[in-house]
């Protein structure tokens, strides 16, 4: 009972509490805007010297995800790496660690801004993805309709209500989904800031993240506002 | 005079008797002769506005005797071309703050503008010696100091509990500093407020005393009327103006209005067109104000060294008595301000024991060096122990800061590559020269509550400030008091609350910046102490009778002793704590007794605070509160509670800020709708689960300890009370605790609670948006 269970261009699917998304039919799972290498990439531009824990501290809590769930696909919808060269320094545990994950599933990388080229990795590079009726791309088009599914990250939504802090959540519209960032140093942009309003209607729904996912309507938390 | 070459003197003089212009004397005679050349003498204050002040206090008699002196200041106002020559050209007399002379610190020319240097005066410096402000303007002066070893240190102060810790740290270390005592004048003349109505028995507010105070201000020329919090503050003057029938000149003035607003207080002020003026802490300190002619005090003073400040600021001339009137808000502080009375009678101001210095200022002192230029960590370490605060300052520890300025100083893993700062040749320098912008940017030790700008819909000037965690607990419609007026919340446009005129409705109580200062352990003793007296012939009769009441019914706290009721009221079990411990530490009390309460299986179901006592409900009786209130146990329910608490993640932001962790213009990135800036909490939960002993989280302890935690104040009752617990156990309230019961901002405890709270909140907005079948 603590994930969202809702139907998505004809796709029974799972917005999981810890803000992967689960696709059971398909058995695949995916995460969005992991950020690996953003606590080295901050220090390499002569910022301050944050936690070196982000990159083993996500990563653990993607292999709990892929631990759960078992995927046979697994969909990293960009900005996976907070930058490329944090992509090419990893070190060979966080390489061990991320091939570990990759055994026995099917392992996409799709590129993002921040990432935009291929990585050293194994799994497959693309800029986007079609599976049945829905296409997985790092960043959402802005008109407010389009005819299948699309599934995006990029903007890394949240959203709070009054009296408890804001939460990274998903963004769901009929023919639209718009994952959190899970990656462990990532910010959320407030879903009532404009870049968002393309895709709020009475249909939105903001699925919150935490101990449960908590759907709520996008425009009950606009209308706080 | 004759002191002037002295490497350091602190001068204590009463508010008003001329202390800042007697210390620049010395530096005008000096530079009369016109053949100094660049910058002789520094002042700092801790308030922008003291340094124009002071600039124009100074003009007169330079212009007047036509002396060939430049005074400029250079403060956070201060336009970029001006700061840009004053750092080419500097005057002989630069009027500056401690943040701004850090920064001069940071620049690489710094030691040709320094070089001359003969004197700095800090003016106010017993408002600074308390605060990581003053530990800055210390380091930054250890540095001065190297460059122009001649550099004489002139303290200001007003009068002081403990002149010599103020000397200890104005003074390099191991150097003398002589105390120069003017006479302290006569003792001022305090009063209590007694009316024929007699105070509520709770809250803040004092609304019954406004016809007596309206009365007071008719009756002197110009009256200042202090108030604990800026929320009060406005309260009181929107009550006031709806008794001021002749429309007196009133204002208000306090640290949340917009900067023209206060400004054209202050004018109004100075030209003697206000009767009385509202205010706070913002007007703590000694700018001169003209005829203030009586202080009154609005609540409790909660500390006797600052009742005499606020004091000091009435009758700002020298022979003549200061004339104050107390009023209590309600029956309690009607006791309190009798104890405060008779503190300041006998001289007894109230101090804490002075801590070390904060390392999270240190770190920052170090970034400020390395900006600067390479550095030996040996010299830096020796210059940083001349600094009074720092003077005890293990090698260990310095090197602990540098490695953490330097790698970030992580257990687990390291930066090999990417260091901030590299040692070459056994100087320490930046790696990266961009880092320079940054530090810089994140210098200071001030740290505002994040706040957003008030304004009406349409309209450029902004009202005032209002903390962004009571903005988002409004709701269109809600009404709320800033600057003296009504306004009605209308929505959230970026980082501006929008708000429509409203006349003439009661407020939705403002409860922007509800954080209290806690009654002083000092003026609590008193408080004990009194209520062993066998009658209190100082009190009045309404007050005298209810403490005799509660002798009779159950019994009066004791000061070696800790008083425990406990009593069924309205379906609930009840027990009150009287652990005069202050309202801070009784709030960590209640969380670490009702965790533990929880724990137990008693189900408690909510607490609330005062300064003297913590009264927890629940479903089940507390039958041996000597156990739970057990030392052992409670440093066990601190360790535990502390680690996901919300105070720690608060203090944890505000060091790891200092300390150059997290940037402190995150607000910016928000502006730009970035999504990169991410909360101080996550770094703080990665530091918990990754690296608990992190210099970062030990830090964010110590001064958790001691601020909002205040856990050193429930210490210093386990010590004072020696687990002598007096466990009264009644049928029915006490007298005692029954104001308990009016008292506001009850603390729910929710455990599981609050997290079921959400899913009934969404799971109903869901419903009526019909969408739960999606």
């Amino acid at each position: 009972m603590s994930d969202y269970n809702f139907t998505f261009a004809g796709a029974a699917l799972v917005a999981r509490a810890d803000g992967s998304l689960w696709w059971p039919h398909e058995r695949l799972l995916c995460v969005s805007d992991l950020h690996l290498g953003k606590s080295e990439r901050v220090a390499r531009r002569g910022g301050a010297m944050l936690p070196p824990y982000d990159t083993e501290e996500t990563l653990s809590r993607l292999k709990a995800a892929i631990d759960v769930t078992a995927p046979a696909t697994v969909i990293c919808l960009g900005d996976s790496f907070d930058d490329l060269d944090a992509a090419n320094a990893v070190t060979d545990d966080v390489r061990a660690t991320i091939t570990t994950l990759q055994a026995g599933c099917e392992w996409v990388w799709i590129e993002g801004n921040h990432d935009p080229g291929p990585v050293d990795f194994g799994g497959s590079h693309c800029a986007d993805l079609v599976r049945g009726a829905v296409i997985f791309q790092h960043i959402a088009e802005t008109e407010a309709t389009r005819a299948s599914g699309e599934i995006s990250g990029h903007y890394h939504p949240k959203a709070s209500l009054p009296g408890i802090a804001a939460r990274a959540c998903f963004l769901i519209t009929k023919n639209r989904i718009i994952l959190p960032a899970f990656g462990a140093y990532t910010g959320g942009l407030s879903i009532s800031n404009p870049v968002f309003d393309p895709w709020i209607d009475e249909q939105t729904r903001a699925v919150l993240i935490g101990k449960v996912a908590t759907p709520v309507p996008a425009n009950a938390i606009l209308k706080q506002r | 005079m004759d002191r002037a070459a002295e490497p350091a003197t602190l001068l204590i003089a009463p508010t008003g008797g001329g202390k800042t212009l007697s210390g620049f004397l010395p530096s005008l005679i000096e530079l009369a002769d016109g053949k100094h050349d660049g910058l002789h003498t520094i002042y700092v204050s801790p308030l922008k506005a003291l340094a124009a002040d002071i600039k124009r206090n100074l003009g007169t008699p330079i212009t007047d005797m036509d002396l060939p002196i430049r005074v400029e200041d250079r403060t956070g106002d201060t336009s970029y071309t001006q700061k840009r020559r004053q750092r080419a050209d500097p005057p002989h007399i630069l009027l500056t703050t401690p943040e701004s002379l850090a920064l001069l610190v940071s620049y690489e020319d710094a030691p040709r503008m320094f070089k001359g240097v003969q004197r700095v005066i800090i003016d106010e410096i017993h408002a600074l010696a308390e605060s990581k402000r003053g530990d800055q303007l210390l380091l930054a002066l250890s540095r001065i100091q190297s460059i122009a070893p001649d550099l004489r240190r002139v303290g200001l102060s007003a009068t002081v509990e403990d002149p010599d810790q103020i000397a200890r740290s104005l003074a390099r270390n191991p150097d003398p500093c002589p105390i120069v005592r003017a006479d302290p004048g006569p003792d001022p003349d305090i009063s209590m407020l007694i009316t024929d109505e007699k105070p509520p028995w709770s809250g803040g507010g004092a609304k019954y005393s406004i016809p007596s105070v309206l009365e007071l201000v008719k009756q002197h020329k110009t009256t200042l009327i202090f108030h604990n919090t800026r929320a009060q503050a406005e309260i009181f003057f929107h009550n006031l103006w709806l008794a001021n029938d002749e429309s007196l000149p009133i204002g208000i003035h306090h640290g949340s209005l917009s900067r023209d607003q206060r400004a054209k207080v202050e004018t109004a002020m100075t030209h003697g067109e206000l009767r009385a003026i509202v205010c706070t802490g913002s007007l703590d300190l000694g700018i001169d104000w003209g005829d203030v002619d009586l202080v009154i005090q609005i609540g409790a003073p909660k500390n006797v060294k600052r009742l005499i400040q606020r004091i000091g600021r009435a009758n700002h001339h020298y022979n003549a008595p200061s004339k104050a009137v107390l009023v209590p808000a309600n029956r309690f502080e009607v006791v309190e301000c009798v104890a405060a009375l008779q503190a300041a009678k006998d001289h007894d101001l109230d101090g804490d024991p002075p801590s070390p210095g904060p390392k999270d200022v240190l770190c920052q002192h170090i970034l400020i060096a390395a900006c600067a230029g390479p550095f030996r960590a040996t010299d830096l370490y020796h210059e940083v122990k001349s600094v009074g605060a720092y003077a005890n300052l293990s090698r260990a520890e310095f090197d602990d800061c540098l490695d953490f300025c330097a790698t970030g100083g992580y257990a687990l893993r390291a930066y090999d590559k990417w260091k901030r700062l590299k040692e070459t040749n056994g100087q320490w320098h930046l790696r990266d020269p961009r880092s320079c912008a940054q530090i810089r940017m994140n210098l200071g030790t001030i740290f505002d509550h994040e706040t957003l700008k008030v304004k009406f819909k349409r309209a450029p000037k902004t009202l005032g400030e209002i903390e962004e965690s009571f903005a988002a607990t409004l709701t269109q419609g809600d009404t709320f008091l800033i600057g003296g007026q009504i306004v009605r919340y209308e929505g959230l446009n970026q980082l501006t609350v929008e708000v429509s005129r409203q006349k003439g409705r009661e407020p939705k109580v403002a409860t922007f910046n509800g954080t209290k200062f806690s009654t002083s352990t000092q003026l609590s003793q008193r408080i004990l102490q009194l209520f062993q007296q066998n009658n209190w012939p100082d009190l009045p009769d309404h007050t005298s009778e209810w403490l005799s009441m509660q002798r009779d019914y159950s019994k009066l706290p004791e000061p070696g002793r800790l008083l425990v009721e406990t009593f069924p009221q309205d379906g609930r079990e009840h027990m009150v704590v009287y652990g005069f411990a202050g309202i801070n530490a009784h709030r960590t009390l209640g969380l670490i007794l009702t965790q533990r309460m929880e724990a137990a299986g008693l189900n408690p179901l909510g607490f609330v605070v005062t300064d003297y006592a913590l009264m927890i409900w629940g479903l089940d009786e507390v039958t041996d509160p000597a156990s739970l209130l057990d030392p052992q146990n409670m440093y066990y329910g601190l360790e535990t509670w502390l680690q996901g608490n919300a105070v720690m993640k608060r203090t944890f932001r505000i060091a790891a800020t200092i300390a150059g962790l997290i940037d402190r213009n995150t607000r910016q990135g928000r502006k730009t709708g970035r999504q990169a800036t991410f909360s101080s909490d996550i770094l703080y939960d990665t530091l918990a689960k990754y690296d608990p002993e992190h210099l970062m989280l030990r830090i964010t302890r110590e001064e958790a300890m001691r601020g909002m935690v205040d856990f050193g104040r429930i210490e210093e009752m386990l010590n004072r009370t020696k687990g002598q617990v007096d466990h009264v156990k009644l049928d029915r309230i006490t007298p005692l605790a029954a104001p308990l019961f009016l008292e506001p901002g009850r603390i729910p405890v929710w455990g599981e609670g609050r997290e079921k709270l959400l899913q009934d909140r969404a799971a109903a907005l869901m419903d009526d948006a019909g969408l739960s079948d999606l």
